[in-house]
C-alpha cells in the first residue's frame, strides 16, 4: 500500500559536496519494507522525485539524495519547517526475510542509502552482515562510519584508490575474501552487472528508471524480466538475479 | 446543504449516462487498480481503459519520459496485454473495483486491426463507448499515421462501426493541419463521437550528454501546457460537428472542467494530471460544486458549448 502525505522537513544537510541527508516528519506507516522509495512533489516541476528512503521509525523518513538537476537542487535548498507533498510507499523493497546466514551488501554511489535499514533489518534477524560501498573518490564517501556503528564489517572501494581497496566494489569483494551466502545490491548499472558477474551466489538488485507515476499507472519505467514484464515502480525497484535479463 | 443535492453534474454521452464528466483519460490510469488504492474510484463518471492492441505489447526502450516545463513527454509505446487478455482478465478485475460502464479505447496498427479489437470489447457488457485511437501508425501506409489524413481516419471509423453496436468515439491527434476537416470526415463515415486532443509531439535533449532524452527520440507531450491548444479544438470542432465531444488535455482543475465545456465538451477527461497527483480526478469532481456555484451553474450540462 501507498499513500500521499504532507511531511514537515527536520533536518536537511550535507554528507558531501553534492549529497543530502533529509529527514521528514509525518505519517510512516506506509513504508514495509527497507529498499522502498518515496515520490516527491516540487515547486515548478511537473513531475515528482523519486528518491530511496535510508531508514524511517514511527514519526520520521529519512532520505539521501544526490543534487544531480533541478529538482535535487532545489531539495538541497529547502529548511527545516518547510512542507513537501510526498507519496510513500511505493515499490517493493528488499527481502529482509530471505534464508541466509552471512548476506553482503553493495551498495554504490548514491546507491548506497537504501541498505542501511537493510542492514539494520538483517542484524535484528540474526544475519552476520558484510557491507561493501563504492565510490569514485575519498571526499565523495558517506555512511561508512554509519554503518560501522551498526557493528557490521564495513569495506570501502574507491576508483582512484583514496581510501579503502582501489578499484571498484568487486575488487574489495575479491581483496578482502568476504565469504558470502547472498547478496543485495543497489547501484549504478554496471556495478550491478559486475557485481553478478563475479559471483554465483543469489541476490537482490534495485534498479533505477525515469518514472512518470512512480506507483504502477503510467507504464513509463517498464523493464522486460525472465518472469515477464514489470515495472520498476511498482514491481520493481528490486528484481531477483535470476530474473533479470542483461 | 449538500452541494451535491443542488448542484447537478450529470452529462449524457450517446445515451450513455454519467455521475459527472470526470473521465481518466487512458494511458494515465491503467485498468483501476493503483489509483484505486488512493481513493475509491467509484466517484468517477467513467473510466478510459488503457490503450489495447491485438496482440500483447511491450512498448518503447526506456527512457520512456522526459519532464518537461507543465507537463511531461511520454513514449510508452502502448503496452499493453493484448486485447483478449484484457477481455479476459483486466475487465473482470476492473469490474471488482469499478461499477459503472467504462470506455475502451483501442489502437491499432492496420485496419483491420482496428475492426477485430473493437468488435471484441464490444461484445462486453462492461464497455459503454467504444474510443478509437487513430494516433498510431499505419504499418500499411509508410508509417503515416491514421489520425492525420481525413480518409484514412473516416476508413478506420466505417470499419469499426460496421462491427459494433456500442457508440464509437474516435479519438483525434493534434498533430494535424486541419483537425475540423478529420473531425468532419469521421462524422460522416458514421462515428457517434470524438475525442481530442491526443498528446502533442514533442522533444527534450540532455544538452550534458547530446543526446534525446526519451530512447524513442520523440513522444507525447501533455500537461497543463497544451490545455490552450485543447480548448480551441474542442471549441472548433464541437462548433464545427454535430457529434458530441470528449474534450481531453491539460485538465487539472474543476475550473479547467468548465472551460473545456463551455468550449463544446460534453465530458472531459484528465491525463497528465493523474500521474503527478493520484487523486487529481478525485479533487476536481469535489471541487466541481464549488466552482459551479462560484459562476453560477446549477445543472453543468447547460453550459455545454455555451460559447459561441
Amino acid at each position: 500500500m501507498y499513500k500521499k502525505g504532507i511531511y514537515t522537513i527536520k533536518q536537511n544537510h550535507p554528507l558531501t559536496s553534492d549529497v543530502w541527508r533529509m529527514v521528514l516528519a509525518g505519517d510512516t506507516q506506509w513504508i514495509t519494507r527497507p529498499g522502498q522509495f518515496v515520490n516527491i512533489e516540487l515547486e515548478g516541476l511537473y513531475l515528482r522525485r523519486p528518491i530511496s528512503i535510508n531508514d524511517w521509525d514511527e514519526e520520521t523518513i529519512t532520505i539521501i539524495y544526490k543534487v544531480v538537476g533541478r529538482g535535487t537542487e532545489q531539495m538541497s535548498h529547502m529548511q527545516a519547517g518547510e512542507q513537501l507533498d510526498v507519496l510513500t510507499g511505493l515499490g517493493n523493497g528488499f527481502d529482509a526475510d530471505v534464508e541466509c546466514q552471512k548476506p553482503l551488501l553493495v551498495g554504490g554511489g548514491v546507491g548506497v542509502p537504501p541498505l542501511y535499514r537493510l542492514a539494520k533489518e538483517l542484524i535484528a534477524r540474526g544475519r552476520k552482515v558484510s557491507v561493501v560501498l563504492g565510490f569514485n573518490t575519498s571526499k565523495e564517501v558517506f555512511y561508512a562510519e554509519e554503518f560501522r556503528a551498526l557493528g557490521v564489517d564495513v569495506y570501502v572501494s574507491t576508483a582512484d584508490g583514496s581510501l579503502g581497496t582501489k578499484g571498484f566494489v568487486t575488487d574489495a569483494i575479491r581483496e578482502n575474501g568476504i565469504d558470502f551466502d547472498y547478496f543485495y545490491s543497489c547501484g549504478p548499472l554496471p556495478m550491478l552487472k559486475a557485481l553478478c558477474d563475479c559471483t554465483d551466489v543469489k541476490g537482490e538488485l534495485s534498479f533505477e528508471e525515469r518514472m512518470g507515476c512512480g506507483f504502477g499507472a503510467c507504464m513509463g519505467c517498464s523493464c522486460k524480466t525472465l518472469t515477464g514484464n514489470k515495472r520498476i515502480c511498482k514491481e520493481g525497484p528490486v528484481m531477483k538475479r535470476e530474473e533479470i535479463i542483461w | 446543504m449538500s452541494m451535491d443535492k443542488k448542484y447537478d453534474l450529470s452529462v449524457e454521452l450517446c445515451g450513455v449516462k454519467l455521475d459527472n464528466p470526470v473521465i481518466p483519460a487512458s494511458g494515465t490510469f491503467g485498468f483501476g487498480r493503483e489509483h484505486n488504492e488512493f481513493y475509491d474510484i467509484n466517484v468517477l463518471g467513467s473510466i478510459s481503459i488503457k490503450g489495447t492492441t491485438r496482440e500483447a505489447r511491450f512498448g518503447n526502450p526506456t527512457p520512456r519520459i522526459a519532464e518537461c516545463r507543465s507537463g511531461l513527454i511520454n513514449s510508452v509505446g502502448l503496452q499493453n496485454p493484448g486485447v483478449d487478455a484484457v477481455v479476459a482478465r483486466e475487465l473482470p478485475e476492473l469490474r471488482k473495483i469499478f461499477h459503472k460502464p467504462i470506455v475502451a479505447n483501442i489502437s491499432g496498427f492496420s485496419i483491420d486491426e482496428y475492426a477485430e479489437c473493437c468488435a471484441k470489447v464490444d461484445k462486453e457488457d462492461q464497455v459503454a463507448i467504444i474510443e478509437v485511437n487513430v494516433s498510431c501508425p499505419n504499418v500499411h501506409n509508410g508509417g503515416m499515421s491514421f489520425g492525420t489524413q481525413p480518409e484514412m481516419a473516416a476508413e478506420v471509423t466505417r470499419a469499426v462501426k460496421a462491427v459494433t453496436t456500442k457508440p464509437v468515439f474516435i479519438k483525434l491527434s493534434p498533430n494535424v493541419t486541419d483537425i475540423v476537416a478529420i473531425a468532419k470526415a469521421c462524422e460522416e463515415a458514421g462515428a457517434d463521437g470524438i475525442c481530442l486532443i491526443n498528446t502533442l509531439l514533442g522533444m527534450r535533449i540532455d544538452t550534458k550528454r547530446r543526446r534525446p532524452v526519451i530512447a524513442n527520440k520523440m513522444g507525447g507531450f501533455s500537461g497543463p501546457a497544451i490545455f490552450p491548444v485543447a480548448v480551441r479544438m474542442v471549441y472548433q470542432v464541437s462548433h464545427a460537428c454535430s457529434i458530441p465531444v470528449m474534450g481531453c488535455g491539460g485538465v487539472e482543475s474543476a475550473s479547467d472542467v468548465i472551460e473545456m465545456m463551455m468550449a463544446g465538451a460534453t465530458a472531459v477527461q484528465v491525463g497528465a494530471a493523474n500521474l503527478k497527483d493520484p487523486y487529481a480526478c478525485k479533487r476536481i469532481i469535489e471541487d466541481l460544486p464549488l466552482e459551479m456555484e462560484r459562476l453560477g451553474i446549477e445543472r453543468l450540462s447547460d453550459i455545454i458549448g455555451i460559447v459561441e
